[in-house]
């Protein structure tokens, strides 16, 4: 393989340094470096992270390819200078078993746009009742580590306990959906002022607050490592710093739309706006702002859940929950914490790329950008500021709430060990 | 006043004195041997009905009829929206047949809404009933119904209800007829008290603009109108409340609470009741009690609000009157 020359690029947002790439390797970082035999590709003055990596992917691969597939999402993710994404288990059939957690991996691997690495599901059938065979699948050629079964709750305290204590024989993690389901049952939106006018079925914050309560002190009890999906309330962060502070293993992400939009805009009835955890207040977003800077959350994670149009264009109670956000996420964080001064470049590093591989156990992935690291990179254009088009979207929904919105930065190259996937805003 | 009807909250106060005024002079319509107007000759309206309510849809139908407009009615039982077909399509297919206005009752809050800004259809749309959302027409008979029986037929007219203390009690969460009637009762200077058990009242509804009461007799004494809100048995099953007999003991309304409220206020209820659980037979059949009127009143505000959004400038009533009572 050829070699690349990234010329004057802000690494971390530091000082602009040439990153040369030699195959599938950092060779060489620093300044003035020779550009012979390479490709050059000015970065002038863009900022260089290493690869994204999204702990909290729907590829939506078997079984409702009509929203997305592994090839469009990893595309979608390439877009959004992801290299690697853990894909979720709730597709049909259910990713609950060693063969299809190694087909969705494979295809990963075939179409080399970005890593997948399968999330498997806690439960057969994702029905809470019997653990599925969560070490076949961790021994499979997809090598498990992370076991969710998103979409719905491990709401059995039993149960929880018991995947939380198995998986620590090969150093796995359990992500869990905080959701009590009888709180939740007919539930529409964040329960709240809003619902109350709006008539919708309210999702109250206890019902999550409950769960991550009780799955850390589980957690505690058996000395297991916990990892908290789509954490969306004030009063959850609470729990977890709370937690932390205890010397409890829990870790916890946030969704970049959760950073940013409140429940406000489901006054529209517009269910693009449908989201599970759904949108909370702006209190709510302002609690996770300064939890993902000050830690208490460790990662941004999109929780990108393709729909069809037809699932979105309809009446608010017949839609369906979710919404794309790997192709703006990047720029849903430069927005809501890089410009408002809570994070700096290396922190967005951290929290979107180092943190997420670390807790995934994702090997090659999150590393450095220094000499002899797999050349696993994200090339960002963090002056640009656009309106968001989905009509450009990789991805094959378009079920995002962002259309028109203007949003800074833009990913220009992205780089999976060495070769590019995206070069000039355009995938390869 | 805004194209369409979707809330009782979107109508100002005098968008809402303006519908109780030209629904006196429909009601006069009502009076003639021939209960018939010109005005919407030509135009079509669809009462596209999601949801069984005869009482709504026949009101709407009445009030249609009498304005002249052809009417078809649309019920999703037994048409293409039980075997799949989405909002959408239903909303174009009658677009594509040259309807006026849509008048809609859907299960799902929100449904007008959308069929009003999504661009999918250009039709006036009427809010129906939506969910728990909102039921604007409801609101506004019991206003109007109000405000003849506190103020007057005639000495009402161009006034609003400015002081009038109501009182609203029942199962105000799962209620569009509630949160309409809080949003449009405020907007014309009334003073509101919600009377339920907790467990009954939606989380957020310290920030409507009215009171919240958990006590139904200390209420009573202090109230002009009282509005009683059907109470579905199958919610002591979510344990909303222990039992009926307990519900009807706490916040049911007999003969003896009656007796409390002041002589000129009146018991209100937009139906059904359900005797014996919100309201005894003694209360639901006495002078004070409106609902008969109510249903009456329902069809004149109904012809005035399509009136208003359809008829464009010309005169409803006044002219034709004239030319009639000749």
């Amino acid at each position: 393989m050829s070699k690349i020359l990234i010329r004057g690029a802000k690494v971390l947002g530091g000082e602009p340094q040439d990153v040369l790439i030699d195959g599938e390797t950092i060779a060489e970082v620093g300044p003035g470096l020779s550009a012979e035999g390479a490709e050059v590709v000015e970065a002038d003055g863009k900022v260089l992270l290493p690869g994204l990596v999204d702990l909290h992917t729907h590829l939506r691969e078997p079984g409702r390819e009509d929203s997305e597939t592994v090839l469009t999402g990893t595309r979608a993710a390439a877009s959004g200078g992801y290299t690697a994404v853990f894909a979720m288990a709730n597709t049909f059939p259910v990713a609950d078993t060693a063969g299809v957690v190694e087909q969705v991996y494979r295809l990963g691997r075939e179409h080399g746009y970005c890593d997948v690495q399968p999330i498997g599901a806690v439960t057969v059938g994702l029905e809470g009742r019997k653990l599925a065979e969560l070490g076949a699948m961790h021994e499979s050629a997809a090598g498990v580590t992370v076991f969710s079964d998103d979409g719905k709750c491990v709401d059995d305290a039993v149960i929880m306990r018991r995947a939380l204590e198995y998986v620590k024989a090969f150093g796995g993690v359990v992500a869990q959906h905080a959701q009590e389901p009888r709180l939740t049952e007919g539930a529409q939106m964040n329960e709240g002022v809003v619902s109350a006018e709006l008539g919708l079925g309210g999702w109250p914050a206890v019902a999550e607050e409950s769960i991550i309560a009780r799955d850390v002190l589980l957690a505690e009890h058996v000395g297991s490592r916990v990892h908290i999906c789509h954490l969306s309330t004030a009063g959850s962060v609470e729990i977890v710093r709370w937690a932390k502070s205890r010397g409890i293993d829990v870790t916890a992400e946030v969704t970049p739309h959760h950073l940013l939009l409140t429940d406000e805009l489901v006054r529209t009835y517009n269910p693009v706006y449908k989201v599970n955890p759904p949108l909370r207040t702006e209190r709510d977003v302002h609690a996770l702002r300064e939890a993902l800077a000050d830690g208490t959350i460790d990662i941004v994670a999109t929780d990108h859940a393709p729909h069809p149009h037809e699932d979105k264009d309809c009446e608010w109670a017949a839609a369906a929950m979710g919404m794309v956000g790997l192709e703006t996420a990047l720029s849903v964080v430069q927005e809501t914490m890089v410009d408002t001064g809570l994070l700096d470049w290396a922190g967005v590093a951290d929290r979107m790329s180092f943190e997420p591989a670390r807790i995934g156990r994702a090997t090659g992935h999150g590393r450095p950008v220094s000499a002899g690291e797999p050349a696993n990179l994200t090339l960002v254009d963090t002056a640009y500021r656009g309106q968001v088009d989905p009509a450009g979207f990789a991805s094959r929904s378009r079920n995002t709430p962002y259309e028109g919105r203007e949003l800074p930065g833009r990913v220009t190259h992205t780089w999976l060990r060495g070769k590019a996937t995206l070069v000039d805003g355009k995938l390869t | 006043m805004q194209r369409h009807l979707i809330s009782a909250a979107d109508l100002t106060r005098d968008d809402a004195v303006l519908i109780l005024d030209t629904a006196e002079e429909m009601a006069r319509v009502a009076d003639r041997p021939i209960k018939k107007l010109p005005t919407l000759r030509g135009r079509t309206v669809v009462n596209l009905f999601f949801e069984d309510s005869t009482r709504t849809r026949i009101s709407f139908e009445a009030a249609e009829k009498r304005l002249s407009a052809d009417v078809i009615n649309f019920t999703a039982k037994g048409s293409s929206v039980s075997k799949g077909e989405s909002l959408k399509d239903t909303a174009q297919t009658l677009e594509a047949m040259g309807v006026d206005a849509v008048v809609i009752r859907h299960s799902a809050s929100g449904a007008p809404y959308r069929l009003a800004t999504s661009g999918w259809i250009d039709a006036v749309v009427i809010n129906a009933g939506d969910g728990t959302h909102q039921h604007p027409t409801q609101a506004l008979l019991d206003a109007f119904t109000m405000r003849r029986r506190l103020i007057g037929r005639d000495a009402g007219l161009g006034k609003d209800l400015g002081g009038k203390r109501i009182t609203v009690v029942g199962d105000v969460l799962h209620s569009r007829v509630a949160r309409s009637n809080v949003d449009l009762l405020h907007t014309l200077g009334a003073d509101v008290t919600l009377v339920a058990p907790p467990t009954l009242l939606p989380v957020g509804v310290e920030s409507w603009p009215c009171e919240v009461s958990y006590d139904l007799d200390a209420t009573l004494p202090k109230s002009d109108a009282v509005m009683m809100l059907r109470v579905q048995r199958e919610r002591m099953n979510a344990a909303f409340f222990p039992t009926e007999r307990e519900y009807s003991r706490r916040y049911g309304l007999d003969g003896d609470r009656m007796a409390k409220m002041p002589e000129h206020a009146v018991v209100m209820h937009p139906g059904p009741m359900v005797r014996g659980m919100e309201i005894t037979a003694e209360v639901a059949d006495s002078e004070r009690c409106t609902v008969v009127e109510q249903v009456a009143n329902g069809v004149s505000i109904r012809m005035a609000v399509l009136y208003l959004l359809l008829g464009g400038n010309e005169p409803a009533v006044t002219h034709t009157r004239t030319t009639e009572e000749k």
